[in-house]
């Protein structure tokens, strides 16, 4: 419940009046206890006083932890106020401020009421036992299943080929050797001055071998130490040593 | 006692629950529902005429056999049953809002407590008392809670109708349109009590 650890305290200074915190379901039974104590009645509340008396209820009996109590605590203060306010004999649209909080204490005192009710038939019903009670049985576990050995089989090939395959990637050293083909070409020139691509690549060349020369020959012709030259469209390519450089 | 009688015993004698007319007319398939009733009639006369130490009750919508209240403190001092724990004054209010109002939503209960309602409606679930019936078509359709069969058996009541009537309470009350309790009822609450 919303109230804390109950000790037993005396509220007030009226004889006898011992309120049990435990006792209390709530603000509005709090409420119920303050007016059948002072033999009020609930349709005409002293607003003033019974929020007084309601606010220090709920300090002494250290109830103002408990937020719904802090809320019924705010609204009688604010009845409190909104009763405080003058109005003129004539005014006929004038809405009691309370009827909200009387309609809800009667709601409540019905509940009650049925809640009493309710309490002394659970006691009459307890005064009497039927058969021990049975536990429901367990859950079985779901049947067997049927399949021959073929239909397993089978899910389990399913099941092996739904596996995929591991990915793999085999990395290799870098094979290809710009710099052996660079010194190839570099001595074909000095003998022969002008070579053919197909001179250039050497016997039995490997794709790594043309890639090779074929990389040499565009850094050679970059740094201007040969010339490529093609002397027709689709002719075959002709390297020669850049005069420049022979010069050099 | 009939042999419609005594089967209609055995089978009520074995079930831990009560069971319902249409329930135990499934016994036999040549007893209809009156059947079943004369019989029922003829177990309880029997109990009551040879004042046997169990009765026959009608509980939650059925039948249920049950050790009469006057045995209730040998059996327990003895300890072969115990009585059921009684309910908190949190839990049977909250029950009470809910049998007038159901299917009621926990704002709903919360508002005419005054309380927050969240631990009891959870206990009272676990308890099997009460369960979600519905969701309303409110703001964020929040869970709408009614009382079980479980509920009418521990209060020991028939069915809902059990209920205490408007003309029963203090405070005049109608079933399910219950709570509304409008400023001319209050009034005439007062003038009624002066």
């Amino acid at each position: 419940m919303t109230a804390p650890e109950a000790p037993t305290t005396a509220l007030g200074a009226g004889p006898g009046f011992v309120v049990q915190l435990d006792a209390f379901s709530g603000p509005l039974d709090l409420l119920l206890h303050l007016l059948r104590d002072e033999q009020l009645e609930i349709a005409d509340i002293p607003i003033a006083r019974i929020a007084d008396q309601f606010l220090q209820a709920v300090h002494e009996l250290g109830l103002n932890q408990a937020a719904d109590y802090l809320d019924m605590a705010s609204r009688l203060v604010r009845l409190k106020a909104q009763m405080l306010l003058p109005r003129h004999f004539e005014d006929d649209g004038w809405e009691d401020p309370r009827a909200e909080l009387v309609r809800r204490l009667l709601e409540y005192q019905q509940i009650r009421e049925i809640a009493v009710w309710m309490g002394r038939s659970a006691e009459r019903r307890a005064e009497q036992f039927a058969r021990g009670y049975l536990p429901a049985p367990p859950e079985l576990p779901p049947p067997p299943l049927t399949l021959d050995l073929m239909v397993l089989l089978q899910a389990v090939e399913r099941v092996i080929s739904a596996i995929p395959s591991p990915v793999l990637h085999r990395v290799v050293a870098r094979p290809l050797d710009v710099e052996s083909a660079t010194r190839r070409i570099e001595a074909l020139l000095e003998q022969h001055g002008e070579i053919a691509w197909l001179d250039a690549l050497g016997p039995r060349p490997t794709i790594v071998d043309v890639l090779s020369t074929l990389l040499a020959l565009l850094e050679l012709a970059k740094r201007g130490s040969l010339r490529l030259l093609q002397p027709a469209p689709f002719s075959p390519m002709v390297i020669a040593r850049d005069p420049a450089c022979t010069t050099a | 006692m009939t042999p419609l009688a005594q089967l209609l015993e055995a089978a009520l004698f074995s079930a831990c629950r009560p069971l319902t007319v249409e329930e135990l007319s499934t016994l036999d398939q040549d007893a209809t529902l009156a059947d079943v009733r004369v019989a029922l009639e003829q177990v309880r006369e029997h109990y009551d005429f040879e004042q046997h130490g169990v009765e026959l009750l009608e509980l939650a919508g059925g039948y249920q056999i049950l050790t009469r209240p006057i045995h209730a403190a040998a059996i327990e001092r003895a300890q072969f049953s115990v009585r059921t724990p009684k309910l908190t004054a949190a839990a049977l209010e909250t029950l009470a809002v809910i049998s007038y109002r159901q299917p009621v939503g926990r704002a709903e209960i919360e508002e005419i407590r005054g309380v927050s309602a969240g631990g009891v409606l959870r206990s009272l679930q676990e308890r099997g008392l009460i369960e979600v019936v519905g969701r309303s078509e409110g703001l964020g359709r929040p869970l709408l809670y009614g009382t079980t069969p479980l509920f009418l058996e521990l209060l020991g009541m028939r069915d809902l109708a059990d209920l205490p009537r408007s003309d029963e309470l203090t405070i005049a009350l109608q079933p399910h349109r219950a709570l509304a309790v409008g400023m001319d009822d209050a009034a005439a609450y007062v003038e009624a009590e002066s």
